[in-house]
């Protein structure tokens, strides 16, 4: 039975190396500067770096374009295409039209991935950048089990669906954790609290813990659950979902590579010995439950959600 | 095109942006066209973005298309949710009755639907919604290149970056001016899918933004409060959109739509929002070299106001004070009381429709599009049967008395508190 990739985000060049050991046959890299919420800030230099350790382990890399940009970066994003297409990196993802434009001018051999997160929710719309030259969607998270596998049905692009980790649930342009400090009067915290790790915002109503940081992208609000359907992948592997995504973003780089070791048996066993994996994913669950971090609970996200509106 | 030229030795602006406003209703469809919008949108029953919302029948959609054709004015149809699959089915029929109807264009977010209405609705226009967060000219250039007749800028952009969009691609570009906006990027954020279950984009957007939260930080599994007892907590909520002042501005980089939000609403709100932008436009296109800004028309806006309000991205990044702390409402200043139906020129008795309590000895003001505001001290109130009243005391009750100067129908009369 065919197997979906396995793609994982790494923390640093260093950390592909055991990712790959781990059984991740992709990572996504890139920089803040034209990426969005990625686990680990990849320099040019690391990039190349990065290209060199995943080509040692056939390990695919995917930089991250898909931050929305203003005029200001525009014109340098042909830069950077042109750099990554030296590094002959395996594929760009994008969300902006403008990256794509620029993708078509100067690399035009180039793969492209589209993911704006929230808005890929139909098949149609999936097809519709394939024909502009996208060559994978990325679904949103929103989507339940049986919209994802209808998707898939339909699609004539690669569809990857994100498993595992944290997902965003909010991006502004406006820098609201400064914002606070400064209406505060507390001008000294300003900077120091604007990128300070670990912040959440704590919903009473709900009990949840929503963790909340700023970057060059602005403020990003992230969901207060990690998914976890280590258990549940069966319907999808069924339907030949091309990739599975491991997020990292805000985790420790060796709670990812664990991560991304029980998922690589997971997969397997499910693609090739179901009997198996049916007696084994309750251990696999487990043992991800046993590694989370105390304030981070798991739960199956949209998969098994009716959402209404 | 030039936006200005000389005649008679006066500079002119003639090219003259479209006043675009919202309506929840025939009623405030109505309203809006005649306090002096050239376009109006509205949603249908499906595929638009506020699930809550009266919103309109296709019957409704012709009747208010023919309303505005009397006027001049176009009307546009919101659909612009992005889609799940089951969202598909009945698509080509919801678009094909748009066309049917008259209506002039759509507002789309979903490349399903823009590509389904070029294929099955053909003479809809397609214009971009804000909720693609459009933010540069590249990604304008593509969906130029698409075919599409009219893009609503992301509220992230700012004048310069506007003027850029303008200079290096050939497409009419609407950006919003007023109301209420979203503090996330639009279409980028799923808050309420995470916390109520309802879809943001498809309309069920609960505002958990507007909410208040405590903010932490964690210290090894310890959560540290980053605030005191008396602080205000953490909140995310924007002022209100206001860029009266900016209006000189826009027109001079030539954009060609001003959106007003707000199809949730009252009548009272989009009367007066639109009849003080109309005057602006107005004004400055007629003598742009000698336009200001008048007092009268800032207290004007002021006067249908339920938060403050501030000009966010169009004239740079917003800070903190563009943002709403503590309390998040302030409470108008003035209600609408009567609507006018009917005026006799002999007797100079005015037939209204009540919509708020008044009785008399009370001072209330009359606006609209025909006349000048004026305050007017009511003295005996009559009903439809001619009967004497001690108050106009119940909703939509016919009500009469006189007035001092002419008033029209659709004249407005609010009562300050």
């Amino acid at each position: 039975m065919k197997k979906p990739e396995l793609l994982v985000t790494p923390t640093s060049v260093a950390h592909i190396e055991q990712l790959a050991q781990a059984g991740a046959n992709a990572v996504i890299i890139g920089e803040q500067r034209y990426g969005l919420r990625l686990a680990g800030e990849f320099s040019r230099q690391d990039v190349a770096d990065a290209m060199h350790v995943a080509r040692k382990h056939g390990v695919r890399v995917y930089v991250a374009m898909n931050a929305l940009f203003h005029n200001d970066k525009v014109d340098e994003l042909s830069d950077y295409v042109r750099f990554l297409a030296e590094q002959q990196v395996d594929a760009i993802v994008f969300g902006d039209p403008a990256v794509l434009m620029t993708v078509r001018e100067v690399a035009p051999h180039m793969k492209l991935h589209w993911n704006t997160e929230t808005t890929a929710t139909n098949w149609y719309a999936c097809n519709y950048w394939g024909r502009k030259g996208a060559k994978r969607a990325v679904l949103a998270r929103e989507l339940n089990m049986e919209e994802i596998i209808d998707i898939k049905h339909h699609a004539e692009v690669e569809i990857e669906v994100q498993v595992h980790g944290m997902t965003c649930m909010f991006q502004s342009k406006r820098s609201l954790i400064g914002n606070y400090f400064e209406y505060q009067g507390k001008f000294m915290e300003v900077q120091q609290m604007k990128y300070a790790k670990g912040l959440f915002l704590y919903d009473k109503e709900r009990d949840n813990k929503y963790p909340i940081f700023e970057d060059e992208n602005g403020t990003h609000i992230m969901s207060p659950n990690d998914i976890c359907i280590i258990d549940e992948l069966g319907d999808m592997i069924d339907a030949e979902i091309d990739s599975f995504k491991i997020d990292g973003v805000l985790h420790e780089s060796d709670y990812i590579t664990e991560v991304t070791k029980l998922y690589r048996r997971a997969i397997d066993l499910c693609a090739e010995n179901r009997e198996q994996y049916e007696e084994e994913k309750g251990e696999l669950l487990a043992r991800i439950e046993a590694i989370q971090p105390k304030h981070r609970p798991l739960d199956t996200g949209f998969f098994f959600k009716e959402t209404v509106y | 095109m030039s936006i200005s030229q000389i005649i008679d030795g006066k500079r002119v602006i003639v090219k003259k942006p479209e006043l675009l406003a919202p309506a929840g209703n025939l009623e405030k469809l109505k309203v809006a066209v005649h306090y002096g919008a050239d376009a109006v949108f509205i949603g249908g029953q499906e595929y638009g973005l506020r699930s809550n919302a009266d919103n309109f029948t296709l019957e409704e959609m012709a009747e208010g298309v023919q309303f505005a054709k009397q006027y001049g004015a176009k009307i546009y149809v919101t659909t612009n949710i992005y889609a799940h699959n089951e969202n598909i089915p009945g698509l080509e029929d919801y678009l094909r009755g748009l066309e049917s109807v008259g209506v002039h264009g759509i507002i789309v977010a979903d490349p399903l639907i823009i590509e389904t209405a070029r294929r099955v609705a053909p003479k809809l226009e397609v214009h971009l919604s804000t909720q693609q967060s459009l933010t540069n000219w590249k990604a304008v250039q593509f969906w130029k290149e698409e075919g599409l007749e009219r893009v609503v800028l992301a509220r992230e952009t700012s004048a310069e970056e506007i003027r850029e969009i303008k200079e290096k691609v050939d497409i009419e570009i609407e950006t919003f001016i007023h109301g209420a906006m979203c503090i996330a990027y639009s279409g980028r954020c799923v808050l309420s899918n995470h916390m109520t279950a309802r879809d943001s984009n498809r309309g069920g957007c609960c505002q958990s933004c507007r909410w208040d939260y405590d903010l932490y930080k964690l210290e090894g599994d310890q959560a540290l409060a980053l605030f005191d007892e008396t602080d205000d907590p953490f909140a995310m909520s924007p002022k209100d959109l206001n860029l009266i002042q900016s209006i000189p501005k826009m027109i001079e980089l030539g954009i060609d739509s001003l959106k007003i939000e707000g199809r949730m609403k009252s009548i009272h709100y989009v009367a007066t929002v639109v009849s003080v932008y109309r005057k602006v436009i107005d004004a400055y296109c007629a003598d742009p070299d000698n336009f200001v800004i008048r007092k009268e028309w800032l207290d004007e806006l002021d006067k249908c106001a339920n938060r403050d309000t501030a000009p966010a991205f169009f004239e740079g990044v917003p800070g903190y004070k563009e943002q709403m702390f503590g309390t998040h409402s302030k409470k108008t200043t003035y209600d609408f009381v009567g609507l006018v139906l009917d005026y006799d020129k002999q007797t100079g008795i005015v037939t209204l429709q009540q919509r708020n309590f008044f009785k008399p000895g009370d001072e209330v003001e009359f606006f609209g599009p025909e006349i000048e505001n004026f305050t007017q001290v009511i003295e005996k109130i009559w009903d439809e049967e001619g009967n004497e009243l001690d108050a106009a005391r119940h909703p939509l009750q016919i009500v009469r008395f006189k007035v001092d100067r002419e008033v029209f129908p659709y004249n407005m009369m609010r009562k300050g508190h």
